[in-house]
């Protein structure tokens, strides 16, 4: 027994799963504080960071769904054209005299409803889920028109408050240059976008479900052969990932308050991206939401970075994305062949190494040496 | 030592289409023993296997545990009989913890309590004295032990009955050896234990009792110590030890001398077989025999260049070429008819006629097309030649029968005439009638000057076929028999090895 116990206590190498999500987290703080070091100004204040959250909150969740998505082996690119539908659908609602509830209801029922129906197509009917989501995509946007071609704004005033209210931190405020205290501000969408992130987090770590994606996704026919509903766990996976895209629809909607034809536009690639950047792998079975939040944050600070730095054009963002997202892959490749072979710390020079325990425990920080300064902070 | 029985299965027959099999196959497994299902290749061991862990349906007969008929239609439900099944290939998931892998699919529970699983898990380990660590990530673990952690989770979850699918494939001689001493511990603990292996050694170093298997029928149980290597041997291929009658054969050309059309001198490919010499005259029959796993398909698809070659030279007509790949074998003039006629040789959904003509096309170069004329008079002088029983020649191959989808690659590579076929189990799955028309057909190729090398898992055909026998055991050749040495004795006896 005693044998047992010390066993268990004994610190395990890290899983691939929080390997590559620690490499992200290293990354952003490395990219974070290289940015405040050489620009200074709004990097330096906490709004900062605000305004980032509060720009991309509706991607947060749309890729908490994808992440949950792809750990379980598939891919869900409908979610964009659902947060345009959903967003079109409850401008108009509002406008036609809805209520605030209502409009949620409506915004989680068409997400649910997407998600139920691509997640029985995909999961029941084995068709292939990018074909069918695609499908869904196409449905969405054009659905969207549907409901309206010109671009509607919300005129409900109960929502108009909802948008308006934001909740202030003045401890983490600046003093603007007339000498007042200017409080940072958060709007509600990110406390959702919060709120799911630790929920799905906690779901994938702590419970049954979760633990099934990781094994549909590792090895779909192992999983089976362990007694896991496959069928099942899969078909769950499109459906949080459609009722996310609801919530993620109305989040949107709350924050730019307009519908429109092309909201959202991309927004499936992006969460594609954010989930990749934090460590999910596309093959399954490998990912972690705190990763993925970790990936929405890097890409909006590279997008700040690159305005920041005077490249205004947005093609300027879309390259050092597409630079980044090609970087992280072969990163993760990388990573994970050398671990295959037990060689990291091989690549690591005899002076960075630690002594004893606390080596195994901080592979990342080794494994990227060039990063800089931030290393320290990535660790804590 | 052998308690009660646990597990029996009473006239399980199961059909696919245009193949028996399983053909009212009895068995019986005691609580507490290593029972050995033997079988060679299309004996029925995995639909047996199949079968009693609810991946196929059974077509007929009673499978009863403790005495009690249980219908088993999934895995799953086979995991709740108390069935669990530790296959070739590990089924776990590689990215989740050991602890993960031994509890995940089994509980109800929403929340999972994973100090308590880790703790539970470390104890299963250590006390079966696997070495892996609860909160290991399983990929980290080597082959063996992730095999043992699938043990493990069979072991908690009180199966009765424990599969063992050919479990020591890919380990080495001291994982085996931790292996056996697990299968012997759970042995004690009273589980009854199916161990499916072509290790004949492995058999006898583990195993209480003997199932073997023919042709999707019961050959017989024997107890081990009444059942030498040799005669399992004998069992296993068909034919008994005592009372062969001596069969007609046509012993080929013996001229010693002539230059081989084909030779090859330490040989060695990818797949892990012996380097080895080989060589065979111009309109020779001969054969590679050996146990499934053997390394007698490894052998031909190393001449053919199918798998990867590492190393040794290859003459053919007296002149050094090289062959790396099929395509060069090809245009040396080899033809190879492989063992897996769905996943190597015929593409089902083209026809009859472009099944035939593909080799051609390849030799031609695609740039280079035959007309289509040519093509059909290619195909009807064979359809007919070979009497293959088709609608027309634009029928897809895959609604043909086993036996006439052989003839047609078969047609496929007499339409190259090469100077040297090779045929591995050409006749497998296929009708008798057939058979004798494909071994009637070996003959006449050789008689008209071709080199036929032939590969049976049936001792008698390759006795009546072949006028050399290249015999091979664990991956090496180990004897050659010819002429008056070429008795279902001899051959048994030489791939049973020394003991016996």
């Amino acid at each position: 027994m005693k044998r047992n116990d010390k066993s268990l206590r004994r610190r395990e190498p890290m899983t691939d799963t929080m390997l590559l999500m620690t490499i992200t987290i290293a990354i952003f703080f490395a990219m974070y504080f290289a940015a405040m070091a050489i620009w200074g100004g709004g990097f330096l204040r906490w709004q900062r960071v605000f305004d980032m959250l509060n720009d991309n909150a509706a991607l947060i969740i749309i890729s908490c769904g994808l992440t949950v998505v792809m750990i379980g082996g598939g891919i869900d690119i409908s979610v964009g054209g659902v947060i345009a539908l959903v967003v079109m659908s409850c401008v108009v609602h509002l406008n036609a005299g809805g209520s605030i509830l209502s409009a949620a209801l409506l915004a989680i029922g068409i997400g649910l409803g997407f998600g139920l129906v691509q997640g029985f197509l995909i999961s029941y009917l084995e068709i292939q889920p990018f074909i069918i989501t695609l499908a869904g995509m196409f449905f969405a946007r054009g659905m969207t028109t549907i409901v309206s071609v010109k671009p509607q704004k919300v005129a409900h005033e109960g929502f108009k408050l909802l948008m308006k209210t934001k909740i202030e931190m003045p401890w983490l405020g600046y003093i603007a240059k007339k000498g007042n205290l200017v409080p940072a501000r958060m709007e509600i969408g990110v406390v959702v976008a919060l709120v799911i992130v630790v929920l799905v987090f906690f779901m994938l770590r702590k419970t049954k479900l979760g633990r099934s994606f990781y094994a549909v996704g590792g090895n779909s026919n192992s999983a089976l052969m362990l007694g896991v509903n496959v069928k099942r766990t899969r078909f769950f996976s499109y459906v949080l990932s459609g009722l996310l895209a609801g919530i993620a629809g109305f989040v949107f909607m709350m924050h730019t308050g307009a519908g429109n034809a092309s909201n959202a536009s991309g927004a499936e690639m992006n969460a594609i991206a954010s989930s990749i950047i934090g460590g999910t792998l596309l093959s399954g079975g490998v990912g972690n939401v705190l990763g993925t939040l970790f990936g929405v944050m890097t890409l909006a600070t590279i997008n700040a970075i690159v305005t920041t730095s005077g490249l205004r054009d947005p093609w300027w963002q879309e390259i050092t994305v597409g630079a980044l997202l090609c970087f992280f892959i072969v990163l993760q490749s990388v990573v994970l062949t050398l671990r295959g072979k037990g060689g990291i710390r091989q690549m690591i020079p005899a002076w960075m190494k630690l002594p004893g325990k606390a080596e195994a425990a901080k592979p990342v920080e080794m494994a990227e040496p060039a990063e800089g300064p931030a290393e320290e902070e990535a660790g804590e | 030592m052998q308690g009660d029985i646990v597990l029996t299965m009473r006239g399980i027959c199961k059909a696919f289409p245009g193949v028996r099999a399983l053909h009212n196959v009895d068995f019986t497994l005691r609580a507490g023993e290593v029972h050995a299902l033997m079988g060679e290749n299309g004996a029925g061991k995995s639909t047996l296997i199949k079968v009693l862990t609810g991946v196929y349906g059974k077509d007929a007969g009673v499978i009863s545990i403790g005495g009690r008929e249980v219908a088993i239609r999934s895995p799953q439900e086979a995991q709740k009989a108390g069935i669990s099944t530790v296959y070739q290939e590990i089924t776990l998931c590689p990215n989740l913890t050991v602890a993960e892998n031994m509890f995940i699919g089994r509980d109800n529970s929403i929340l999972v309590p994973w100090r308590k699983r880790a703790k539970r898990a470390g104890e299963i380990l250590s006390g079966l004295g696997i070495p892996a660590r609860p909160n290991q990530q399983l990929g980290s673990c080597s082959l063996a032990v992730q095999q043992m952690v699938a043990i493990a989770r069979a072991v908690d979850m009180d199966c009765k009955v424990l599969i063992l699918d050919e479990p020591t494939s890919s380990l080495d001689d001291k994982e085996v050896e931790m292996l056996f001493g697990l299968m012997r511990d759970l042995k004690a603990r009273g589980v009854g234990i199916i161990f499916v292996t072509h290790f004949l050694e492995q058999v006898y170093a583990v195993s209480d009792r003997i199932t073997v298997l023919r042709n999707g029928e019961l050959v017989g149980e024997y107890e081990v110590e009444h059942l030498p290597q040799v005669e399992l041997v004998a069992k296993m291929m068909g034919k008994e030890l005592q009372g062969l009658s001596e069969l007609q054969r046509d012993d080929g050309p013996e001229d010693e001398d002539s230059v081989p059309v084909y030779e090859a001198e330490q040989l060695a490919s990818s797949s892990g077989i012996a380097p080895f010499n080989f060589a065979i005259r111009k309109g020779e029959v001969n054969g590679f025999t050996g146990l499934l796993g053997s390394g007698r398909s490894e052998s031909v698809r190393a001449i053919f260049g199918a798998d990867r070659v590492s190393g040794g030279t290859v003459h053919m007509d007296g002149k050094t070429v090289r062959i790396r790949s099929p395509k060069q074998a090809m245009k040396h003039g080899i033809g190879y008819l492989p063992e897996d006629r769905k996943d190597d040789g015929i593409i089902a959904d083209l026809s009859v006629r472009e099944n035939i003509i593909l080799a051609m096309q390849v030799m031609r170069g695609f740039f280079r097309p035959i007309s289509r004329a040519e093509q059909e008079k290619f195909a009807d002088e064979y359809i007919r030649a070979l009497e293959i029983k088709t609608a027309s020649a634009e029928t897809p191959v895959g609604s043909l029968s086993g036996g006439n989808q052989q003839k047609v690659i078969l047609a496929r590579w007499l339409l190259t005439h090469p100077d040297y076929l090779i045929l591995d189990e050409p006749t497998r799955g296929i009708d008798v009638g057939t058979k004798t028309e494909i071994q009637r057909l070996v003959r006449k190729l050789a008689e008209e000057g071709m080199s036929v090398t032939f590969i049976s898992s049936e001792i008698e055909e390759m006795l009546r076929t072949c006028s050399r026998l290249i015999v091979m055991r664990d991956r090496r050749i180990v004897g050659q028999l010819r002429g008056s040495e070429l008795t279902q004795d001899n051959v048994m006896r030489t791939i049973a090895g020394g003991e016996g």
